[in-house]
């Protein structure tokens, strides 16, 4: 059974939809992510399973229980869920101590066990030595592993994440990805977070919902996602990409500067524009023809910037008028203005919507 | 970690319904009744009983013919406005020179100046005032004596008793809120946009007159405004100077149709102008600290460079001092002096000392110790109704939780355009006749003062409130706890002092409150403030003086508590007022 069910739910304010149709099942013990930009309609979601906001329409279910509906909500303090959130809300009148016990107290557990499964916690995070500081004494880093821990101690159902790392600067983002992730892994607890931030959400997730103007674009596993993306905004949003049209002409498709056979590249039937999604490093480039039977046309480099882990070419075709990016190993040097062919697998090229 | 089922597992599932009638609506009615009580019918009630026949209640213009039909009572209302106008412009000039040293040059001693203006602003105006009648009374004045003693002249050329006296009196104790607001504008002016003009060739001069004063002139305006708006609504000084010096002004004029025997319908007419053109000028008040003011200056702050003024630095210290030996020196030296003489005008003896006056205030004299136990008694409980209900208004406004809460945070500052002396004919009209009868009671003092101090407990309590990120309750209530739960251990403990703060920015002044208190007391509910000023009408300034430097020194602990939890500052910041 699942653990979290959210059926067709929506969030309206007058005219505007903020979350449409939102479905989504979690398995126990799942991690799944909310993406997309700002004003999306993530955190509205986020907060009507917290049971913050009561749905306009839909509901929620959680172990087979409705928890919300139009009609009505079960509380915030009831739904056995913890939560952290964008600005951790630590509260600053109590010790490290204080703040990861305080749902142990609120669920009346005896001192000494309190106690215990804070000092263990508190172990898990790192943070034992700190155990008596008042959050204004810590930094924003261990300010965070200081909400993980109060959110995790409670053993919560679900466990809800909103924009956790916005706050902390690069480094630190990159290395709590992992705590995170290595958290989940230990305590298997089924949690929902909401980012705008790709990088976040493939480190972290089982799957990903890609959401865009309160909708749901796509829901996949992050390679799936990134390698096949549905939609146009998707294939944006997640990584960098070239979007090439192409048009059906017989037996191939016809694109800016080269073609391809349309029984080797997906969904090229019906008429009008074809789009497709064509990731720079599924590119390759070399001085020489290639050998293999891929797809491979001849093209200019226009423009280049080294970015230390890999060169990023702007190269166009010849008979094209807009230039591909490419992604190349640091090695892979050519000059601006050099003829270089271009090497594509016809499975690399993704039509989207 | 061991996975023992946590004990909330046992609770029940199931949706709430979220019914039309719950508790949240009982307390918005609760609330609503509670602010129509102290703030709108009053209001009603001072409208409608201007309309009113004495004794029928029938319909009438009436009293409006009766209140404006005599030349000396149009007299009386341009009185007020000269006056406002002549104290807020002295004001400025007190004020402004101040406020730009303290907040942006070098000068010496802006630390000790804070204090000097700190000290003004906790002397109450009809204490200033009595001061200024021992200082600068026609002939006993010891500035007019000190004069003729120097030159050998035949009278002294000093006269507090003249509308220019009031005017300096009023000003002098007015002067504090144009230098809060123009201090809070100069510390927001950062050194960078100064440096701007300046890299673009403009002198020091033309940067001040081209950046720093347009930047600051709005925050001006607006303490210019409240000033002319406290002058006009002062009921103390006035009394204790117009009357002698025989002209009124509308509070004066108040007053007088008070007296034996009450004509409240008069005098609600009368008050009409008053309460007209404070609306306006607070509306337009806002208007220019709104619009002009501080939006422009809540970019970032920058660093801010103290202008190094030279030798100027020195002149600048010296108009300072000038100003609190005006404010504070000259008029303390000179009460401290009367309270500990037996007749204030045999100078400084060492046989003309004693602690009579003292010994006669606080155990001799029938109410006078009384009537400081009741200023603190009643500003006491008014202050504690006030924090709990504007915090209230304040947490339900900004946490959403009813709707049309914006309501209820209107009516919380809907008072601050009510004059004390019109908000008492309010309460007189609304609660003097029966079925409540409350006139001459404790109840209806305590009740006005909470009224008139609500807007500065609102206006604390919603700042102090939206500082709070609502994700701190949130994150108690998905832990399991409740709302209340929230209250109780996140909210309440990080609130305490802001809330300590707004209590002693209410029950200060309303310790010293005149303009309200003079209109409602009764018999055995004498304030201090209304003892100093009848004991003034007796002209026994000796012991006046004893009772207003115990009132003063009752309030420095008070002061300290808040420096202490609040910062040196608490009472000079822009929400103070």
């Amino acid at each position: 059974m699942s653990k979290l069910v959210l059926k067709n739910v929506a969030k309206r304010y007058g005219a505007f939809e903020a979350v449409a149709n939102f479905s989504l099942e979690l398995a126990k013990g799942e991690f799944v992510s909310l993406l997309g930009p700002s004003g999306c309609g993530k955190t509205t979601t986020l907060r009507m399973i917290a049971g913050f906001m009561p749905p306009t329409d839909g509901s929620i279910e959680m172990d087979g229980k409705q928890i919300s509906s139009a009609s009505g909500v079960v509380p915030p303090e009831h739904r056995r869920m913890s939560m952290i959130f964008q600005s951790y809300a630590i509260w600053p009148n109590m010790t490290v101590g204080e703040n990861v016990g305080f749902g142990l107290q609120v669920r009346k557990l005896p001192r000494a066990e309190i106690d215990r499964r804070v000092d263990k916690i508190l172990d898990v995070v790192q943070m034992r030595n700190l155990k008596g500081r008042y959050p204004a004494e810590l930094s924003g880093g261990q300010q965070q592993r200081v909400a993980l821990a109060r959110a995790i101690v409670v053993e919560p159902e679900v466990l809800l994440l909103d924009e956790p790392l916005s706050n902390l600067d690069a480094n630190l983002r990159e290395e709590m990805r992992f705590e995170i992730r290595r958290l989940h892994d230990e305590f298997k607890i089924t949690t929902v977070y909401v980012t705008h931030d790709q990088s976040e959400a493939m480190v972290t997730s089982d799957r990903i919902v890609v959401m865009n103007k309160g909708k749901i674009e796509q829901i996949d596993a992050p390679h799936v996602l990134y390698g096949r993306p549905k939609s146009r905004f998707v294939a944006g949003f997640i990584g960098r990409t070239n979007f090439v049209e192409g048009t059906l002409q017989g037996n191939e498709v016809g694109f800016d500067g080269f073609s391809a056979s349309a029984a080797a590249v997906e969904g090229a039937t019906g008429g009008g524009k074809l789009l497709y999604s064509l990731r720079p490093q599924a590119i390759a480039l070399s001085a020489q023809k290639p050998g293999a039977a891929g797809l491979s046309f001849e093209a200019e480099i226009v423009d280049r910037s080294y970015l230390g882990e890999y060169w990023d070419y702007q190269v166009r075709p010849l008979g094209g008028s807009k230039p591909l990016r490419v992604s190349t190993a640091p090695t892979a040097v050519f000059e601006v203005g050099s003829r270089v062919w271009l090497e594509i697998a016809p499975s690399a090229m993704v039509r989207v919507e | 970690m061991s996975v023992t089922a946590p004990a909330i597992d046992t609770m029940p599932v199931r949706p709430v319904r979220a019914s039309r009638f719950d508790s949240t609506w009982l307390l918005w009615i609760a609330i609503i009744a509670v602010l129509l009580f102290l703030v709108v019918s009053p209001f009603v009630y001072l409208v409608i009983t201007s309309f009113q026949a004495e004794r029928t209640g029938e319909f009438t213009f009436s009293n409006y013919a009766t209140a404006y039909g005599r030349a000396r009572y149009i007299d009386a209302l341009f009185n007020s406005l000269k006056l406002g106008a002549a104290s807020a412009a002295l004001a400025g000039v007190f004020a402004v020179p101040l406020a730009w040293a303290v907040a942006r040059t070098n000068m010496p001693g802006r630390g000790l100046t804070r204090m000097l203006v700190l000290a003004t602003f906790i002397t109450p105006p009809y204490t200033g005032a009595v001061a200024w009648i021992l200082l600068a009374g026609p002939n006993a004045g010891w500035l007019n004596r000190f004069f003729m003693m120097v030159t050998g002249a035949e009278a002294g050329p000093f006269n507090i008793y003249s509308f220019t006296g009031l005017a300096v009196v009023i000003a002098l104790y007015s002067f504090p809120y144009i230098f809060i607001f123009t201090t809070a504008a100069l510390e927001l002016v950062s050194s960078e946009m100064e440096d701007a003009a300046n890299i673009l060739g403009a002198g020091p001069w033309r940067t001040m007159r081209k950046v720093t004063l347009p930047l600051a002139l709005p925050a001006i305006l607006g303490g210019l405004i409240i000033c002319f708006l406290e002058a006009i609504a002062l009921f103390g000084s006035p009394a204790m100077i117009a009357i002698p010096a025989r002209f009124n002004v509308v509070t004066t004029q108040l007053f007088q149709f008070f007296g034996n025997p009450v004509r409240v319908e008069v005098a609600a007419a009368y008050a009409m102008p008053l309460l007209g053109v404070t609306v306006l000028l607070v509306l337009v008040q806002r208007l220019i600290v709104r619009r002009k003011g501080f939006v422009a200056l809540t970019g970032k702050g920058g660093e801010r460079r103290p202008i190094l003024l030279g030798r100027w630095r020195w002149v600048m210290f010296g108009y300072a001092m000038f100003v609190a030996a005006l404010a504070v020196f000259l008029p303390y030296i000179f009460l401290i002096h009367s309270a500990f003489a037996k007749a204030w005008g045999r100078g400084f003896l060492l046989d003309n000392i004693t602690l009579a006056n003292f010994r006669f205030i606080l155990f001799e004299h029938a109410t006078a110790a009384q009537s400081v136990i009741n200023s603190f008694v009643y500003a006491g409980i008014s202050a504690t109704i006030a924090v709990f209900l504007t915090l209230g208004v304040a947490y339900i406004v900004a946490r959403r939780l009813i709707p049309f809460g914006g309501v209820l945070g209107f009516l919380c500052v809907a008072p601050f355009v009510i004059p004390g002396v019109v908000l008492a004919i309010g309460f007189y009209a609304a609660y003097a006749p029966p079925p409540l009868a409350l006139y001459g009671t404790a109840l209806i003092l305590i009740l006005a003062f909470t009224t008139r101090f609500l807007p500065v407990g609102y206006v604390n309590a919603s700042a102090a409130i939206n500082s709070l990120n609502p994700e701190m309750e949130e994150a108690v209530r998905v832990l399991g706890g409740s709302r209340l739960t929230a209250l109780r251990r996140v909210v309440a403990p990080l609130l305490k002092r802001n809330m300590m703060g707004a209590w002693l920015l209410i029950f200060i002044p309303a310790t010293r409150e005149l303009s309200a208190a003079i209109f409602l007391y009764g018999p055995n509910t004498k304030v201090a403030s209304v003892m100093i000023f009848d004991m003034s009408e007796e002209g026994n300034f000796e012991r006046l003086a004893a009772l207003a430097l115990v009132l003063q020194v009752l309030t420095l602990p008070l002061l300290w508590l808040g420096q202490k939890a609040l910062g040196r500052d608490f009472m000079l910041r822009r929400t103070a007022t």
